[in-house]
């Protein structure tokens, strides 16, 4: 293809010329996900009531606090053609522990090293079975999704906790913000831990190494990447901040429940695919699922102000779910086949 | 020069044809003829155009100018299916069966012969398809499934559907690329076969030996013009190289003579269970070490336990006099080991990175600044590399799945010299490149040896183990079994090695 008469050896580069049409398309996406997310903050604040207001978007935000924080490492973990699906009951045994641990006596501070380590602990449960005993991701995490729910039962049982200290549950509640802000801290947590994720993915080493695993593992092995070390730190980061989701799921509620965040991890998927990140891998931008996130979140609070139904809200998030993973592959296929008429063979890919 | 003598009419002849895609002119005014009982031979640089002819001819394409000529008269093929009514069948390099069908299903995929109320008749299907297995002199039953057939077989099989059909005209797209030499030996002798019974065959192959082997004519491609059509009769592999490249490769094999130095890749005694064993070698800097055998000895087998991809049971690795951590890739690496493996598009590159950043890809640690991956450094990295191996692209920032074979291989080279390397392990180095690239590649080698790099190159192909390496060493079923030095190296006694004939006489 590139023995094309018109090719230079030296760069040459063409005005105008046409960009790799993936790269193209997956800025598309990411774009048309933002314009989305403006549009729904304009519809929303044209049409309903009471929607812009700091103490709703503070309530807004502060209620996606835990989907977004997961929805993180959820990220670079799809990026590298990973996945996991226990982070919502991870979330759970975070909170249970919590309740389970509080009730026993032990003081906060004790408890969030352990509910965290236990997150960890969880994590390389994961990462073991997928880098030692080679099985997909997929299916361990759906084992270790009933595993840990499970176990976040069998310490908290069916009961709920609530008697945590006023000090710790107004620290997660929408109506303390940082001040001058709508931001709650748990929002602010999670920006911070964004900024650090897009940097990781986007800027370092490791970044450019996942995005080369989940494209072509074995090319990315042989380029001497530790392709392992990497998916297990992967499945551990996860598993950590499932926990501290937890930790903050408990206290924004002030309930520690078992069965808290159940079905959560539908949701972090579909904000991070929905955010144009790759189901197999190798493409995406953390930007396009941070946008994904904030779009579900703004798009249920919106349906929950109009009192629309929450089967209705279940309903619409799963249509646009199926959206973001159809409408990315029809657009490659159209760009490709107009690429492939404009250019096709352009003196023949011969072999 | 085409015009040969008043011979029979063509079965199938091109005659002017041009094709543009936009402003790319694929084919320019090209000509060809096939004759009944003749093997052709369509030789040309990838990008010559020689696709867009086959797709010509097949009716893939339809041209923009000129004719195609059935059996004298102008036809125009609507679509594939025009062309194979005509006669003309096309086997691609790696065909694409139905794997849970039987060979004979596969054959009649489509258009079993029916018996009555509609039902297959089974028996015939066998039959038909048994007795043009024997018209090939194939063993292949037809009751296998296609699963499991190798690609040879699985070749066999389209060229018996294309018998079922009548063809007159096979099209090859080299198909020998995937073969073994024997498979290759019988492939051929099918092919004569069918010369014999007056088909025409158009042959298409980057190896100059097989195209003197097979064809009785050849048509020379050039960026799109056709250059020669002749009989191969009185030609030497120069003067193809020559038609094909458009000036004197002055020499396929530039070896320069090379100062070795000390040892830089020292394997003692490595061995991977019922792979290969107790496998010790040597190499110098300076020194270009062909590691030559059967597909299938263990060779590349070696080279990745060598590296630290596969590990190794047995047996250590020394670099520069320090012993390797066994099974780490990345601390091979780190001692200046590099290896660009056999499979370029699996193992090689991640096909849908960019040339930067896939040569960025084994500098991870380098185009940093400040611990972030800096775009600036990485995009020089890439440039720099770029620019000494002549790459041809557009952009840096393209997919590496848009570049051509040769400069894919390029970019993997220059992935692997941009960590600057002590020893460089070159795994089927120019397999499916070019002639013109292939020998930039050689130059590239010798170059790199002479400044002092250590290179084992693993080669199936003779004459570039021949012209290139200082030493031989050879496998045979997973022991090395000869060391062969540069002065008594000839095709005859690497083969009479890799084939075990004289393993005690070479050892």
């Amino acid at each position: 293809m590139t023995t094309a008469p018109d090719t230079k050896t030296a760069p040459a580069p063409r005005a105008g010329g046409n960009p790799s049409p993936v790269r193209s398309l997956a800025l598309r996406w990411d774009t048309a996900v933002g314009v989305l997310l403006v549009a729904v903050l304009v519809v929303g604040l044209g049409s309903t009531e009471g929607f812009g207001s700091a103490e709703n978007l503070a309530f807004a935000f502060n209620d996606i606090a835990e989907v977004a924080v997961i929805a993180l490492p959820m990220t670079l973990l799809v990026v590298a053609g990973q996945v996991d699906l226990s982070v919502a009951s991870m979330l759970g045994l975070g909170s249970a522990l919590t309740g389970a641990l509080w009730e026993a006596g032990w003081a906060f501070e004790m408890i969030v090293p352990v509910v965290l380590l236990a997150g960890v602990a969880g994590g390389l449960l994961n990462g073991w079975l997928v880098t030692k005993v080679g099985l997909p991701s997929l299916a361990v995490t759906i084992g270790t999704l009933a595993l840990y729910r499970g176990l976040a039962s069998v310490a908290l049982g069916s009961d709920a906790v609530t008697d945590f200290p006023q000090v710790y549950a107004d620290w997660a509640v929408d109506t303390t913000t940082v001040p001058g802000t709508f931001l709650t801290y748990p929002v602010l947590l999670f920006v911070i831990l964004a900024a650090v994720t897009a940097v990781v993915l986007h800027a370092t080493g490791l970044g450019r190494a996942l995005f080369a695993i989940g494209a072509q593992e074995e090319a990315a092995y042989f380029a001497g990447i530790r392709v392992k070390r990497i998916k297990l730190l992967l499945f551990v980061v996860t598993g950590l901040f499932s926990a501290f989701a937890g930790v903050v799921f408990t206290l924004r509620y002030g309930s520690a429940r078992a069965d808290n965040g159940l079905g959560f991890e539908m949701l972090v998927i579909a904000s991070v695919l929905l955010g144009g990140v790759d189901f197999d891998g190798g493409k995406g931008t953390l930007f396009g699922a941070v946008a994904g996130v904030l779009l579900i979140g703004l798009l249920r609070n919106l349906l929950t102000l109009n009192d629309i139904a929450n089967e209705v809200q279940v309903i619409v998030t799963g249509l646009l779910l199926v959206a973001s993973v159809l409408t990315p592959r029809v657009i490659a296929t159209v760009v490709e086949r107009r690429h492939r008429r404009a250019a096709n063979a352009p003196a023949s890919p011969s072999s | 020069m085409n015009q040969s003598a008043p011979d029979p009419v063509p079965v199938l002849a091109l005659k002017g044809v041009s094709k543009s895609f936009g402003a790319v002119r694929a084919l320019q005014d090209v000509s060809l003829m096939l004759l009944p009982g003749e093997a052709h031979a369509l030789a040309g640089e990838n990008g010559a155009g020689k696709s867009t002819l086959i797709k010509a001819l097949a009716g893939v394409h339809r041209p923009d100018g000129g004719e195609v000529l059935l059996d004298g008269e102008p036809v125009v093929f609507h679509g594939p299916a025009d062309a194979r009514d005509a006669g003309i069948a096309v086997i691609y390099q790696e065909p694409t069966l139905f794997p849970d069908l039987s060979v004979a299903e596969n054959i009649f995929m489509g258009r079993q012969p029916r018996r009555s109320l509609g039902r297959i008749d089974r028996k015939a299907v066998h039959d038909t398809t048994a007795a043009l297995m024997r018209r090939l002199g194939v063993d292949l039953a037809p009751d296998r499934p296609a699963r499991g057939l190798s690609i040879a077989d699985q070749q066999i099989v389209e060229i018996a559907k294309a018998l079922s059909f009548d063809a007159r005209v096979l099209i090859m797209d080299e198909p020998t690329a995937a073969l073994t030499g024997s498979e290759t030996s019988r492939l051929f002798s099918v092919v004569r076969t069918l010369r014999s019974e007056g088909a025409a065959v158009l042959f298409i192959s980057h190896r100059l030996d097989e195209i003197f082997a097979l064809c009785q004519r050849v048509t020379t491609l050039r960026d799109g013009r056709w250059i020669s059509s002749e009989p191969l009769e009185g030609l030497t592999e120069d003067d193809l190289v020559r038609r094909m490249v458009g000036r004197d490769l002055d020499d396929l094999y530039p070896k320069q003579d090379a100062e070795v130095g000390e040892v830089a890749l020292s394997v003692h005694r490595l061995t991977r269970e019922g792979v290969f064993r107790d496998v010790s070698f040597d190499v110098r800097r300076g020194e270009i070490v062909a590691l030559a055998g059967l597909v299938g000895a263990g060779r590349t087998e070696v080279a990745q336990a060598v590296f630290g991809v596969d590990r190794a049971d047995a047996g250590e690795v020394k670099v520069a006099g320090t012993v390797l951590r066994p099974g780490s890739p990345t601390a091979a690496m780190d001692a200046g080991l590099a290896l660009v493996p056999e499979d370029r598009r699996q193992r090689g590159l991640v096909m849908d990175m960019s040339i930067e950043r896939n040569i960025g890809l084994t500098g991870l640690g380098e185009v940093r600044r400040r611990g972030l991956v800096s775009r600036a450094l990485e995009h020089d990295r890439a440039a720099d590399w770029a620019v000494r191996l002549q790459l041809k692209y557009s952009r840096l920032a393209d997919t590496v799945g848009v570049l051509s074979g040769g400069n894919q291989q390029k970019v993997v080279l220059a992935k692997w010299l941009a960590t600057g390397p002590a020893v460089l392990i070159v795994d089927e180095p120019t397999r499916g490149i070019d002639v013109g690239t292939k020998a930039e590649v050689h130059r590239l080698l010798s170059s790199l040896a002479a400044d002092g790099l250590a290179v084992l190159m693993i080669s199936s192909d003779l004459p570039e183990v021949i012209g290139m390496a200082d030493r031989v060493l050879v496998m045979h079923e997973g022991r090395l079994v000869a060391e062969i030095p540069r002065g008594s190296a000839t095709e005859e006694s690497v083969m009479a090695a890799a084939t075990g004939r004289s393993e005690r006489a070479a050892a």
